[in-house]
């Protein structure tokens, strides 16, 4: 892979070594994790050292150095959804999907993520799936979910 | 878009907006808020505009897609101007009827309206709803009334006039002297008198300048910010021009979480229509003046809504914020003169250039002015976005506004402050609300979080909750705030699993002293906070804890057994099938029974109860 697009990426912020993040977030996206050749041709066109931008690809939560599964699951951990049962949601998901918050399942169907807050606290616990937000959830609720999705692509327990 | 290049041209194309949206007839507004999303508000927006498309009505109805209007727990929101009617939790379905009764006929759908039930009895317009009517939406008002991607909505609010008002007619010292009358403090959290910062920030000199709005919104509970970047991005663009030309600043930056899709679209949608319309960049309204702003977005880290911290976000490196003996007034931003605001402090700014500094003054009490915004949420049954006038009581936002207990359940403290503040009991309900009267009591205003915690909330839960948040985001630079936080999570864990002892409550409380007086910056120095008001006002619920090995609220799973009430039961086996252990036994039509020696404590017989006969002690 020659990591075309991250000329473009970078390109889009003129090259600016202050766009970082940003460029970190579009080539996450481009790629759903930061591959190290990706890193590497960013540290080249902006002229910054590889480590420099490690250090900013492992501070930042957002980012990933391993590959994403194919859906993602985000689990709002903030104050409201805390007290209406955040965290039994998050046992449950764990044991069912075997993995912890930020681990990918092994067939790579799933992602567990646990945020700090989402901003829609009005109607926790909120539960994120592929960008589709989800109000008012309880385990059971948040277990039907994934095993439609599971039932929907051939994805599975891993 | 046209370039408007003086004050006559901008007024044109306002009295322009006004007399074409008169031709408009009815308008319905779907909220676009957050909250109404997860409600599925996008579809019942495409259901309207597919259906008016249909009957050929486009030229007599007018559909808008607004921001967030604050009662998300009953959204999606659709209002009706100019009958003034409030639908709430509208579906799909619900379309095609309200188009064929209510527009055409003028008829109400009943079983679309809010229902107060303390009088039991439906309610059709929003300032008749109890939610609504103790509050004073000044800043966020307009957020139901616009729609965020046309600046034309804003601009026929009155939008941009405040700044014509500022470039034309005031000097900077002027406007500087009208902002610091008008006692406005920073709505990020810690209060500080905004005139001052920017006196400051003015006086510094410097041949560069920056200007900064803080949309890091990291205190958990909190999403005004976010609600009104995405509701009324204009606004604060316009607050922002107006601080740049007082302070001579140059440039200025939106930054905003990544957690935030909407808002860091809507920014970048505000700032594209504001250049393209000379409302930013150079010459700005024929004014001479020269600013442009651009969004930065943040990378999910919570110390980053810390200015230092932010400004190393900005400049593309990681968040750690600096010592700060130099002040970012004086030296920020690549080095530069920087001053930072929140989004509710920016949003203000205009509102009180418009009316003056007097008007704004009046409202409030003496030292804290205007109103706040605050995210009513957790165990409360109306959530939602208050904005009231800084003074109002505890009692009032939570009972009046905020209806009272969810469930029935008692109340017994509020949350506010994230993660720097701490909880309040019920005995000091009667409290003002303002930046002095909570920081007396150990608690702060914050960004405006303001989370109700009942019966079912466990307080050492609560403070061990706080805590790993804060280790989580805590940087790491300096040891008291790295160290610190990490055992004192760790001593409280100990005591939800039924592990402390006599010493545990004063070693956390010596803990907690070290690490507030030695941190580096104010996420440290505030960590303790929610320890410390825990201990103050329920210490009891620790005791429990600590030495009857008990948890009062049933959360804390080492301490608690589920059962099932015998004769609440009815035998329908729900919690049978739901159980992922088989720890539930009983034939169909009897009563069930928990095998504690296989139950989990995982909670689902309990969600899928339709009797409620699932008891936790």
């Amino acid at each position: 892979m020659g990591f075309r697009p991250v000329d473009e990426i970078v390109g889009k912020y003129q090259g600016k070594k202050t766009a970082l993040i940003s460029i970190l977030h579009d080539v996450q996206d481009q790629y759903n994790h930061l591959p190290e050749g990706a890193l590497r041709k960013v540290a080249l066109k902006l002229q910054m050292d590889l480590n420099d931008i490690y250090g900013v690809a492992t501070f930042y939560k957002s980012f990933s150095l391993t590959p994403k599964g194919k859906h993602s699951i985000t689990l709002c951990l903030g104050t409201a959804c805390y007290v209406r049962g955040g965290p039994r949601i998050l046992r449950e998901m764990k044991k069912d999907l075997n993995i912890e918050p930020g681990q990918t399942t092994e067939n790579k169907q799933f992602s567990l993520n646990a945020v700090n807050c989402l901003g829609v606290c009005a109607i926790g616990p909120v539960m994120v799936v592929d960008r589709k937000y989800y109000g008012e959830m309880n385990a059971v609720k948040a277990k039907r979910i994934i095993e439609r999705m599971n039932k929907k692509g051939n994805g599975g327990k891993s | 878009m046209r370039i408007i290049k003086s004050v006559s041209q901008l007024e044109r194309w306002r009295e322009q907006i006004i007399s074409k949206q008169k031709l408009d007839g009815v308008v319905i507004s779907v909220c676009g808020g957050t909250g109404c999303h997860a409600y599925g508000c996008k579809g019942v927006k495409d259901q309207f505009a597919k259906n008016i498309r249909k009957d050929d009505a486009e030229h007599k109805i007018r559909l808008k897609f607004t921001g967030c209007r604050g009662f998300c727990e009953r959204g999606p929101i659709v209002t009706i101007q100019p009958q003034g009617v409030f639908y709430q939790r509208v579906q799909e379905k619900d379309v095609p009827l309200i188009l064929s009764q209510t527009i055409e006929k003028g008829k109400v759908l009943d079983h679309l309206l809010y229902e107060d039930s303390t009088k039991k009895r439906k309610v059709a317009s929003e300032k008749d709803i109890p939610f609504y009517k103790a509050q004073h939406r000044l800043v966020l008002g307009n957020n139901g009334l616009i729609e965020p991607t046309k600046i034309e909505d804003y601009i026929g609010m009155g939008g941009y006039q405040a700044l014509a008002k500022a470039l034309f007619e005031m000097e900077p010292g002027q406007i500087l002297d009208e902002i610091t009358a008008s006692g406005l403090r920073g709505r990020g959290g810690a209060g500080f008198p905004t005139g001052k910062k920017w006196e400051e920030c003015r006086n510094t000199p410097g041949d560069y300048k920056y200007i900064i709005c803080n949309c890091d919104e990291g205190d958990p509970g909190a999403y005004m910010d976010r609600s009104l970047l995405e509701g009324n991005p204009h606004s604060i663009l316009e607050g922002m021009v107006i601080g740049a030309f007082t302070m001579g600043a140059n440039q200025g930056f939106i930054y905003v979480r990544h957690e935030y899709p909407f808002a860091c679209k809507s920014a970048e949608i505000a700032i594209t229509q504001a250049r393209r319309a000379g409302l930013l960049g150079k010459d700005i309204l024929g004014s001479g003046f020269d600013f442009d702003a651009e969004m930065a977005k943040g990378g999910g880290a919570f110390v980053c809504g810390e200015s230092t911290a932010l400004i190393a976000s900005i400049e593309g490196k990681i968040g750690e914020p600096r010592s700060k003996q130099v002040h970012t007034v004086t030296e920020g931003l690549w080095g530069k003169p920087t001053n930072i605001n929140n989004v509710e402090t920016w949003a203000n700014v205009p509102l009180i250039i418009r009316q003056g500094s007097q008007w704004f003054s009046s409202i409030g009490t003496e030292k804290s002015k205007g109103t706040k915004i605050f995210s009513l949420v957790g165990r409360v049954k109306n959530t939602g976005l208050v904005e009231v006038p800084m003074g109002i009581s505890l009692k009032k936002i939570i009972f009046d506004i905020g209806g009272g207990p969810q469930n029935g359940k008692k109340i017994k403290a509020v949350q506010t402050g994230g993660p720097s503040g701490g909880c309040l009991p019920a005995s000091l309900f009667d409290l003002p609300v303002d930046f002095d009267s909570l920081t007396e009591v150990g608690s702060m205003m914050g960004s405006g979080g303001m989370i109700v915690m009942d019966e079912g909330t466990c307080m050492v839960d609560v403070a061990k909750y706080f805590t790993h948040f804060l280790e989580e985001e805590s940087c790491g630079k300096c040891l008291p705030c790295r160290e610190g936080l990490k055992r004192m999570r760790e001593i409280l864990a100990g005591i939800t699993e039924g592990k402390g002892n006599g010493e545990s409550l004063s070693l956390l409380e010596e803990l907690a002293r070290v690490v507030a007086d030695t941190s580096l910056c104010g996420l440290g120095k505030t960590a303790p906070n929610p320890i410390l008001s825990g201990l103050r006002y329920f210490r009891s619920e620790f005791e429990d804890h600590v030495y009857r090995k008990r948890c009062p609220a049933a959360v804390c799973t080492h301490l608690i057994q589920y059962s099932i009430l015998e004769g609440d039961c009815t035998g329908c086996g729900a919690c049978k099938k739901i159980c992922p252990t088989q720890a539930v036994e009983g034939d169909r039509k009897k009563s069930h029974r928990i095998l504690s020696e296989l139950c989990t404590k995982c909670g689902s017989c309990k969600d899928v109860c339709k009797a409620n006969a699932v008891r936790v002690q």
